[in-house]
């Protein structure tokens, strides 16, 4: 098929705007590890009480300025709730879900994930703001879904 | 010449000239009606959605916001638009081949009867409060089992719908050897090709959840049934989409003294577009976990390849109004512009439709890349986005064909009085989704989440901060219903009221000089087997992880 001349040009300007997005989102992902949430590990959705790690809920101290968040999320509620970290921390929120599909979203930041029963999902985030955020469950969950939400304050 | 030749030639043109028989006008006047009450009932379920998410009108708890909001979904993206969609088909195949047989009219017949009674089925259980589960429907949430027998059988509909428009495409072929399927049924085998195709995933997700609704297995795979979900309902928007750019190539160059740009062309974004389409379901899924980012990696490809079509189409468009405009002797790059009949609502829809497109597009491809959808997903961003993409570029397009269509099938005519409501209806569309889809693209990117009723969030600063976006986006709503009004009005006024007359179907003529359209556009065989081969190349790898690496099931949820 020959296409007129003026269609190529645009053809190929807009095939290279495609193909551009896509080196960038590339070289974002797996070059400076930005890559979305994408937790593999598996969990019996029934069991997460008597997990290892899902057992305890709560926020840990890994190292100097490092925390790990065991997050579980359940109808209408995040646990832990009301978080407290310090100004410049790098926390690893490590979550699962005790019922049915979650999400877990920090307003005015990229920490967005959902979070699936039968899978644990981790994302990372490092707050350097001092400030109280909103974190909401962003996919509907039921009748009290525009209920859940807790905070993380930064000081 | 021989009388029997004379007699058939003769009966060919009183056909072309007389339109559809009024059998086959029947059918799709009874399709295109009950879309309008569905559109009516949709929109007064969107109306009041928005005003109770900007804190303005509270819902009584017998039929709360996510049972409006799994109400409104379902009619507007489903229904309203598999309605509609049929309705235009069936009229323009029996018209471009000369009425449908006996046999195809019935299949529409029972097409309609199946898609009816699965949607009454469905709507019952989530207006009974049995189903206030979306129309995602995501699993370990449970709506009542006849909630999803419902929409298998609104499925099997559409199954005989697709199989009816492909009956009577072979019957065509039969009687004409050798020669191109018109354009306007190609466009049509196309679109329920891809429906067709993307409907198989839902179909086996509803083997899963149907059994599991009535208890006779315990758990589910929830991450299995999210992927075949999405694998439909992705493919069902982009399918709207296609039958909106069939009328883009074949009506409305009517309308503008142009021609068809390139009947191949148009036949190429066919087939791309029934090829490429089903695993863009992927870019729904980008931050769920259980995926890997390599996989996810490959779906920005394979969701990026999508706008391909819609580039090509792009340029097309662009190019018949510039054609037309030099016909009529506009100068320069933009005077084509000029001269363009922005008065007449026929062209005006569809072309504001186009130009939603433009914003529509550029976000799709935006928030498919998975950085960028991170930071939108689930938020009231792509709400807004599909309210462009399915609300202006999908529903205006529709509009459009609706003042040509309808008096068509009825012999009447579209007075200049109903033109001009048209175009009130048109601006007032416009206007309300600027508002409406401005406003949640805006707090979208702020953070306020979609599915979502009313909520400050105990007073939280950052949620109370959202206010005024909602507020925007409850006018942008009431404007929209004030648009549905008008266009439900205008559609049975030409239905009933308008006088009667002859109105055309418009099928735009080729270019002379058009290039002959290759014999392997014709191959659906091959067509078919490539589109296999893509969905393989998307599915295979992460649907096996999902089964072989499955946790336990999950057990169900009724939350309401």
């Amino acid at each position: 098929m020959k296409l007129p001349r003026q269609e190529e040009i645009w053809l190929v300007i807009s095939v290279g705007v495609l193909v551009l997005s896509m080196v960038i989102t590339g070289y974002q992902a797996f070059a400076l590890g930005m890559t979305p949430p994408s937790g593999t590990e598996t969990i019996d959705p029934q069991k997460v009480d008597e997990h290892e790690v899902f057992s305890e809920p709560g926020v840990y101290q890994t190292g100097e300025n490092e925390y790990e968040v065991v997050m579980t999320l359940q109808m209408f509620s995040f646990t832990p709730g009301d978080i407290e970290i310090p100004a410049g921390s790098t926390v690893e929120f490590i979550m699962t879900s005790k019922d049915l599909v979650h999400g877990f979203q920090i307003a005015g930041t990229n920490v967005n994930a959902m979070v699936t029963p039968g899978h644990i999902q981790t994302i990372t985030e490092t707050f350097e703001e001092p400030g109280e955020y909103l974190v909401i469950c962003n996919e509907y969950c039921g009748a009290g879904h525009q209920h859940m939400s807790t905070t993380i304050t930064v000081k | 010449m021989e009388a029997a030749t004379l007699k058939e030639s003769f009966i060919d043109k009183t056909k072309s000239k007389l339109g559809v028989s009024p059998e086959d006008s029947r059918l799709s006047l009874t399709y295109l009606s009950l879309a309008f009450i569905i559109l009516f009932v949709g929109g007064f379920l969107g109306l009041v959605q928005g005003l109770n998410r900007a804190g303005l009108f509270e819902l009584p708890p017998w039929f709360d916001y996510y049972q409006v909001l799994t109400s409104h979904g379902i009619l507007l993206v489903l229904v309203f638009t598999t309605l509609f969609m049929t309705g235009y088909f069936y009229a323009g195949v029996s018209h471009v081949h000369g009425g449908l047989s006996p046999k195809v009219r019935k299949m529409g017949w029972t097409a309609f009867g199946l898609m009816v009674f699965g949607v009454i089925m469905t709507v019952a259980t989530v207006v009974a409060g049995n189903a206030s589960v979306m129309y995602t429907f995501y699993p370990p949430m449970q709506a009542s089992p006849w909630f999803y027998v419902g929409l298998t059988i609104m499925v099997v509909g559409i199954w005989v719908a697709a199989a009816g428009i492909w009956t009577s495409a072979v019957q065509w072929k039969k009687e004409n050897k050798g020669k191109h399927l018109p354009l306007f049924t190609y466009f049509g085998v196309g679109a329920y090709l891809l429906l067709f195709l993307g409907s198989l995933g839902v179909t086996a997700e509803m083997a899963m959840l149907i059994p599991w609704a009535f208890g006779w297995v315990e758990t589910v795979n929830v991450m299995l049934s999210r992927t075949l979900f999405w694998a439909f309902g992705h493919t069902a928007v982009n399918v709207w989409y296609l039958v909106a750019v069939s009328a883009w190539y074949i009506a409305v160059p009517k309308f503008v003294g142009g021609k068809l740009f390139n009947d191949t062309l148009a036949r190429v974004v066919v087939i791309l577009s029934v090829v490429l389409n089903v695993p863009g379901g992927f870019h729904h899924q980008i931050i769920d976990p259980a995926i890997t980012e390599g996989v996810k990696f490959m779906h920005v490809f394979m969701s990026l390849s999508i706008a391909l079509p819609s580039l090509l189409t792009a340029f097309a468009m662009f190019a018949v109004f510039a054609r037309a405009g030099k016909r009529k002797g506009a100068k320069g790059i933009f005077g084509f512009l000029k001269k363009l009949p922005w008065t007449d609502v026929r062209f005006l829809a569809p072309m504001i439709a186009m130009i939603a497109f433009i914003p529509g597009g550029a976000g799709g491809i935006a928030q498919t890349n998975n950085q960028l959808n991170q930071t939108v997903h689930n938020s009231l961003w792509v709400v807004g986005h599909f309210h462009l993409t399915v609300g202006v570029t999908v529903a205006l397009t529709f509009f459009g064909i609706t003042y040509w269509l309808l008096p068509y099938l009825t012999k009447r005519t579209l007075t200049p009085r109903l033109n001009k409501l048209g175009v009130i209806q048109t601006w007032i569309w416009t206007i309300g989704m600027l508002f409406m889809s401005g406003a949640m693209h805006w707090v979208g990117l702020l953070g306020s989440p979609r599915r979502t009723s009313f909520s400050t969030y105990g007073d939280n600063a950052t949620a109370l901060s959202w206010d005024p976006y909602l507020f925007l986006l409850a006018i942008g709503g009431t404007l929209l219903f004030i648009g549905v009004a008008l266009m439900v009005y205008i559609a049975f006024h030409l239905m009933f009221k308008a006088p009667k007359g002859e109105t055309e179907f418009p099928i735009a003529e080729r270019e002379a000089n058009d290039i002959t359209t290759p014999r392997w556009t014709e191959r659906w065989g091959l067509w078919i087997v490539v589109a296999f081969a893509v969905i393989s190349m998307g599915y295979v790898i992460p649907v096996v992880e999902m089964i072989v690496n499955a946790p336990p099931g999950s057990p169900p949820f009724q939350p309401w």
